[in-house]
């Protein structure tokens, strides 16, 4: 079996009584989704967050790409490839798509501490940046502010920014949230391919998407792994059946 | 609407330019100062808009980085009279470029050492930690005795620039002048870097800066420093033009004087502080000779301005800002 990318071990994280992470285990290995599913509340976010660094664990070890990352701050773990979306969209509202994204590209090509040369004209930013918006479908888009886009073109803005950070690992919160089912639809498309360049962590509520597109599914419920197996294990799981999918799902 | 904006910018800078030539030739000095205090006010917020206006860190101690370049130009001015050397036998100067350079580098210093510190809290923290720092350097000032301590240190004769009579108005207005645009370009610049992308996405969303891999501390920390050298040269100005200086540019009436000018203005906006500074003095010389309290009308237009022009007076005219 190929050595995972990111491998979870141990990790724990209370919020004053409450566990929100409660001893998990978990890996991501090259070229597969694993998705993440458990009720609202169950700590998938929260699992995301200390992954990317911006929680951090009261114990365990989080590894990525070889390293121990556990105690790296968000920016250098995105930095080593750890791209990530957020439940709640999360960009510079003002600038439009295509300078969100040029964002990402100039953090990965260099130094930000460049104090004259003006982006707007410099290829090198806005070539790569047109051409991540352009693999999720919003090249239309470009000019226009975060802040004026769809709930949904906000979701594949944050993967074209994770896209455009060259990630080695997407862990990616809920996309298809609030996106339609066309919208999903081809978003499913377009994560079956996204695998081969690099593994995906899907914490995903469309079962649909979950089902269509997981190698491996991991069941979170109160804080704790429940279950963990492929797509026809999960399903088949009476623990399962009986916290998350509900009797005769 | 930048296109409008930049129109507006170069009138009022060839206003700045024009009306204090014209008084020249007509024999009122009185006017060429009045345009040279817009300069150098508008240089110093200028530094500021740096940090508050691109970055979004309200500093309410810039005038801790005007009063130390003041400072610095009356120091060196007064050891370059009395030649006695400042420290370690480095004597004093009275040439401006010497001095502009070690106003930069000390107000870029300090900034390093309140930025460090303050940048580590956000929101009313920082405007209180920032407003604090400024408080201890002003009572640092005012307990020195060596430099005037409470009275202040006056500047006999104006520094002197290679080739120009500082001492007569239209010179002195010239090069402030010249610096003033320089700042300008260099904010312009600025903004539209690398860095000004960095630094712009901080103040709209440091989660977002800091998940594509740019850590904003090491940003904001940067802008700060850059943004308390220029506001330190204007102070050096400053002295120049008052040839005094004294604690009360390291007052927080100052610190707050600089952010109204950015508000009245437009925060963020390249010709924000240069509406600002014109708007401000010309208030002050008008409203100040009918009455004592004109600052309560300036209030009146702060307050006019916060609730029905949020982009300050040059988004009034101009339109909101957009980032291409
Ligand atoms: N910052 C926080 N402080 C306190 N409690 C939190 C915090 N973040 C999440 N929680 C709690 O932790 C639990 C897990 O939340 P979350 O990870 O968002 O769940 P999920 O993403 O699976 O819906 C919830 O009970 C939530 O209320
Ligand atoms: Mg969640």
């Amino acid at each position: 079996m190929a050595e995972p990318v990111l491998a979870v071990s141990g990790l724990v994280k209370s919020f004053g009584a409450l566990r929100a992470t409660d001893t998990v285990d978990l890996d991501l290995r090259p070229g597969e989704i694993h998705a993440l599913i458990g009720p609202n509340g169950a700590g998938k976010s929260t699992l995301i967050n200390q992954i990317a660094g911006a929680l951090r664990p009261d114990a365990g070890t989080i590894r990525f790409a070889g390293e121990d990352i556990t105690q790296l701050g968000v920016a250098e773990r995105a930095r080593r490839g750890l791209g990530r979306t957020f439940q709640v969209s999360s960009l510079a509202p003002e600038f439009s798509a295509l300078r969100n994204v040029m964002l990402a590209v100039q953090a990965v090509s260099g130094s930000s501490f460049r104090f004259f040369r003006p982006v707007m004209g410099d290829a090198r930013l806005t070539g790569p940046a047109m051409a991540a918006l352009e693999r999720v479908g919003l090249a239309e888009r470009a000019r226009i502010p975060a802040a004026e886009l769809s709930h949904g073109e906000r979701r594949q803005l944050e993967i074209a920014i994770a896209l455009a950070l060259g990630s080695k690992a997407f862990l990616l919160d809920e996309p298809m949230a609030g996106m339609g089912p066309e919208g999903s639809k081809r978003l499913t498309g377009f994560l079956d391919g996204l695998r081969a360049e690099a593994p995906i962590l899907l914490v995903e509520h469309d079962m649909n998407a979950v089902f269509a597109l997981a190698d491996r599914i991991t069941v979170l419920v109160y804080g704790k792994v429940i279950a963990s197996g492929s797509v026809e294990q999960i399903r088949r799981d009476p623990a399962v059946r009986k916290a998350y999918l509900g009797e005769g799902a | 609407m930048r296109g409008r904006e930049t129109i507006i910018g170069i009138a009022l800078m060839a206003l700045l330019l024009v009306v204090p030539a014209v008084a020249s030739q007509a024999g009122e000095p009185f006017y060429v100062t009045l345009a040279t205090r817009i300069a150098i006010l508008a240089l110093a917020a200028t530094g500021l808009n740096i940090a508050l206006g691109l970055g979004g860190l309200v500093s309410f101690g810039h005038a801790a980085f005007f009063g130390v370049g003041g400072y610095v130009a009356g120091i060196l001015a007064a050891h370059a009279m009395s030649m006695e050397p400042i420290l370690l036998g480095i004597p004093g100067t009275k040439q401006m470029l010497v001095i502009w350079l070690v106003a930069l580098a000390a107000g870029g210093l300090l900034a390093l050492a309140i930025g460090a510190i303050s940048l580590r809290t956000t929101g009313v923290y920082f405007i209180m930690i920032t407003l604090a720092f400024a408080q201890m350097v002003y009572y640092f000032a005012v307990s020195w005795p060596a430099y005037g301590g409470e009275d202040g240190l006056p500047i006999l004769l104006r520094n002197q620039f290679p080739g120009v009579n500082t001492l007569k108005p239209l010179p002195f207005f010239l090069i402030c002048y010249v610096l003033l645009a320089a700042g300008l370009a260099f904010f312009a610049l600025l903004r539209g870097s690398r860095f000004g992308a960095a630094l712009q996405a901080s103040r709209q969303n440091d989660t977002r800066l800091a998940a594509v891999g740019i850590a904003p501390y090491r940003v904001r920390l940067a802008a700060f420093v850059i943004s308390g050298a220029i506001t330190a040269l204007a102070g050096a100005l400053f002295a120049d033009l008052n040839r005094f200086v004294s604690p009360s540019m390291l007052s927080w009436q100052m610190s707050g004087e600089l952010i109204v000018l950015i508000i009245l203005g437009g925060v963020g906006r390249l010709s924000g502080p240069v509406v600002g500074a014109i708007v401000y003095v010309v208030l002050e010389y008008v409203l100040g000779g009918i009455t004592e309290r004109w600052q309560l009308f300036l209030g009146l237009v702060l307050l006019v301005v916060v609730l029905f022009a949020r982009g300050g007076l040059i988004g009034l005219v101009a339109g909101r800002a957009r980032h291409g």
